[in-house]
């Protein structure tokens, strides 16, 4: 079947477009199963999601952390590497940031902790990619199952800094002291102020800006670089690179420090942002709900910013839904994430076939 | 002493358990060159299946079969992606693991509104512990009496059978003519086509004793270690499980012992918590939690030993055309 024929749009945006289609479709079937009406549940979804300003403030707060574990995701997969471990690599970024935030905040202004907290969690989180990185391209032990332990040892990790080093002296709970508010991130309603433009209130703050310089660095990396192009000449096919005079552990050991420097950018919104302080399981799963998005948006920048935006929807207005809905969970959100994975990742051949064939017959006739 | 010692081994089988019928359930996948990331996934299911089913039904053993054929089913979705389609293994793995997580939980909230949880099982709806003949009249008898009575008897029927599962999986693996095609068939699928055999069929038969295996697991997690279904109660054990597999090499004992070495920690590091040791002084109880990862990650990059797994693993076959 040659795949000249088909045409562009086809595979770019006509078959990721119905393989989401159906995850939505068995997600309605479930929606259904509860005895709910999913047209009405779709509804709440977007109202809750986009119909007033504070939904659409949480939306994209939530699109933030996704578009960073996203672009982490797809970094890798273009360079043919799987890095199930941005959940870790967002955990120790954000340590990073925390610490940051926590020996500078009363001795610096914002304007120097800000990028000071940007190179930390980008350090934190690459460190912590740096490793199996490292393994993978040195010592062939496969990056899946290393990220895989290397999410628990963070989380291990963690636990045993908060309690033992970071908590907050006479509290109970594991959480590090309140940051100064030298050392809070702006939110966007703050931000807009100035100008006159009024905003709601709501968590999205100045690191959704940064999560959109990061696309376009990532597409000039990617796309418009030599480097770039041994990157992506490593995932189509890693025995050409070596033709080419590729140094392919080198370019492996790069793209994780990328990918993992990417996704410990969430401790930005999450810490600095949003708690203004280091507590446990900010994470919440973003790293996982990265793969989700970096499927569904092809591995491109542009894509996924609008998968990001799409799940940061369903977040929102599963929240929303679930108050309306008492029998719907917002875990309903993660049933979603589980399907589009499962359709537009596991399963993308099912129609593939199929729909090019259609195409191409139509072209020779 | 030595009773403290009996008491963390008799812990240890218990932590076991689940540990060695994940891991010779992802054994039958990979050996058919089919990786399994969705243990977890197929733990979790298992495990609340089996918790729903015992609660409607009252019995323990209606349960199990109710969390082998829900663990199944997520087994032949990920035959269905890998086998039949020549999907990405991992990323259909971990699309059963997030999709279990949540759908346990919509589920559950659904049948039995107690926050995503099932109601407490009692009784017959539970495997309660099974006391061996003699058990009571050999306690006393020292050393043996105690190896007897506390480590050997007192479990329930699911750990005798984890523990019978590994000299069966031996045999299958090593005896059987199925095995052998199975070990064929992840090394080199198409030495196993040329000889007329059917390469899917063989995998889905080894995705479907996975899926067994992972039901009994859950089982075990949700109606005899503990009485009920707690959201995301398989905590990681599926991706110790596949630890242990990797750290087992993919061969039955081996990873029987890796698992029991697991489990060992595990009941240690619950006996450490807050135990000043003499010289070195109090150690971090997430140090000896996180100590399966840590080993398993030297183990892959070669420092002690080399694992190598299944020629195959991970590539869809696609027959030749001519």
């Amino acid at each position: 079947m040659s795949q000249a024929k088909v045409p562009v749009w086809v595979s770019i945006a006509l078959i990721p477009f119905i393989n989401v289609m159906l995850a939505f479709f068995v997600s309605a079937l479930v929606i259904l199963a509860l005895g709910e009406d999913p047209i009405e549940a779709a509804g709440y979804l977007i109202y809750g999601a986009f119909g007033y300003e504070e939904g659409i403030g949480y939306t994209l707060y939530y699109a933030t952390n996704l578009i960073f574990t996203g672009l982490a995701v797809s970094v890798a997969f273009k360079a043919g590497l799987f890095n199930i471990g941005g959940e870790g690599q967002a955990y120790i970024g954000g340590l990073g940031v925390g610490l940051v935030c926590l020996w500078f905040d009363s001795t610096l202004p914002l304007m120097v902790i800000v990028p000071i907290a940007i190179i930390g969690g980008a350090l934190f989180g690459a460190a912590w990619a740096y490793i199996p990185a490292y393994l993978q391209a040195r010592r062939g032990s496969h990056v899946v199952i290393t990220t895989i332990m290397f999410n628990f040892i963070a989380s291990s990790l963690m636990v045993y800094l908060m309690v033992n080093w970071l908590k907050q002296d006479g509290r109970m709970s594991p959480n590090s002291r309140t940051f100064e508010e030298s050392a809070w991130l702006p939110y966007m309603h703050e931000l807009f102020a100035p100008f006159g433009i009024e905003l709601s209130e709501s968590p999205l703050n100045a690191s959704f800006i940064w999560a959109l310089i990061c696309c376009v660095f990532v597409w000039i990396l990617i796309w418009h670089t030599r480097w770039g192009y041994q990157l992506r000449t490593l995932g189509t096919n890693a025995t050409a690179a070596v033709y080419a005079g590729i140094d392919n552990g080198k370019v492996t050991i790069w793209v994780m420090l990328i990918s993992g420097g990417l996704a410990g950018f969430v401790g930005l919104n999450e810490i600095m942002g949003v708690n203004h302080s280091l507590l446990l399981n900010f994470t919440a799963g973003y790293g996982f709900a990265g793969i989700a998005v970096s499927l569904m948006g092809r591995n491109h920048p542009v894509g996924i910013v609008v998968a990001a935006i799409l799940f940061g929807a369903l977040y929102q207005g599963g929240a929303e839904l679930a108050f309306e809905i008492p029998s719907i969970t917002p875990e309903i959100v993660v049933v979603i994430q589980g399907l589009v994975i499962l359709f537009s990742g596991a399963l993308e051949n099912m129609l593939k076939d199929r729909i090019e064939g259609i195409f191409i017959r139509k072209s020779v006739a | 002493m030595f009773e403290t010692l009996i008491l963390i081994l008799d812990a240890t089988m218990r932590v076991s358990t689940p540990l060695i019928l994940a891991a010779l359930a992802g054994l039958f996948s990979e050996r058919s060159g089919i990786v399994d990331i969705g243990l977890e996934g197929k733990i979790l299911g298992g495990a609340f299946a089996a918790a729903a089913a015992a609660a409607v039904f009252g019995s323990a053993w209606v349960g199990l079969i109710f969390a082998m054929l829900a663990s199944i089913g997520l087994a032949l979705i990920h035959g269905f992606a890998c086998i039949t389609h020549r999907g990405d293994h991992i990323v259909s793995g971990v699309a059963i693991n997030t999709i279990v997580a949540g759908l346990t939980v919509t589920l559950g909230l659904d049948w039995f509104g107690m926050g995503g949880q099932t109601p407490t099982l009692s009784g017959d709806a539970r495997f309660l512990s099974i006391t061996l003949p003699f058990a009571d009249a050999l306690a006393d008898v020292p050393v043996i009496g105690l190896i007897y009575s506390e480590l050997l008897s007192g479990h329930n029927v699911l750990v005798y059978l984890a523990f019978a599962c590994v000299p069966v999986t031996f045999w299958v693996i090593y005896k059987t003519r199925f095995g052998l095609r199975l070990r064929a068939v992840g090394e080199n699928p198409h030495a196993v086509d040329t000889a007329g055999i059917s390469v899917a069929f063989l995998r889905y038969r080894a995705v479907i004793i996975c899926g067994i295996l992972c039901g009994l697991a859950g089982a075990y997690l949700s109606t005899a270690h503990n009485a009920g279904f707690l959201k995301d109660m398989s905590a990681g054990k599926g991706y110790i499980a596949l630890a242990a597999l990797i750290f087992g090499k993919w061969k039955p004992v081996p990873v029987m012992l890796a698992c029991l070495l697991f489990g060992f920690l595990d009941a240690v590091a619950v006996r450490m918590q807050g135990v000043s040791l003499p010289g070195i002084g109090e150690i971090p109880v997430q140090a000896i939690e996180v100590l399966p990862y840590v080993l398993t990650v030297l183990l892959l990059a070669g420092f002690i030993g080399k694992a190598i797994g299944p020629k195959a693993v991970g590539r869809p076959y696609v027959k030749e055309r001519a």
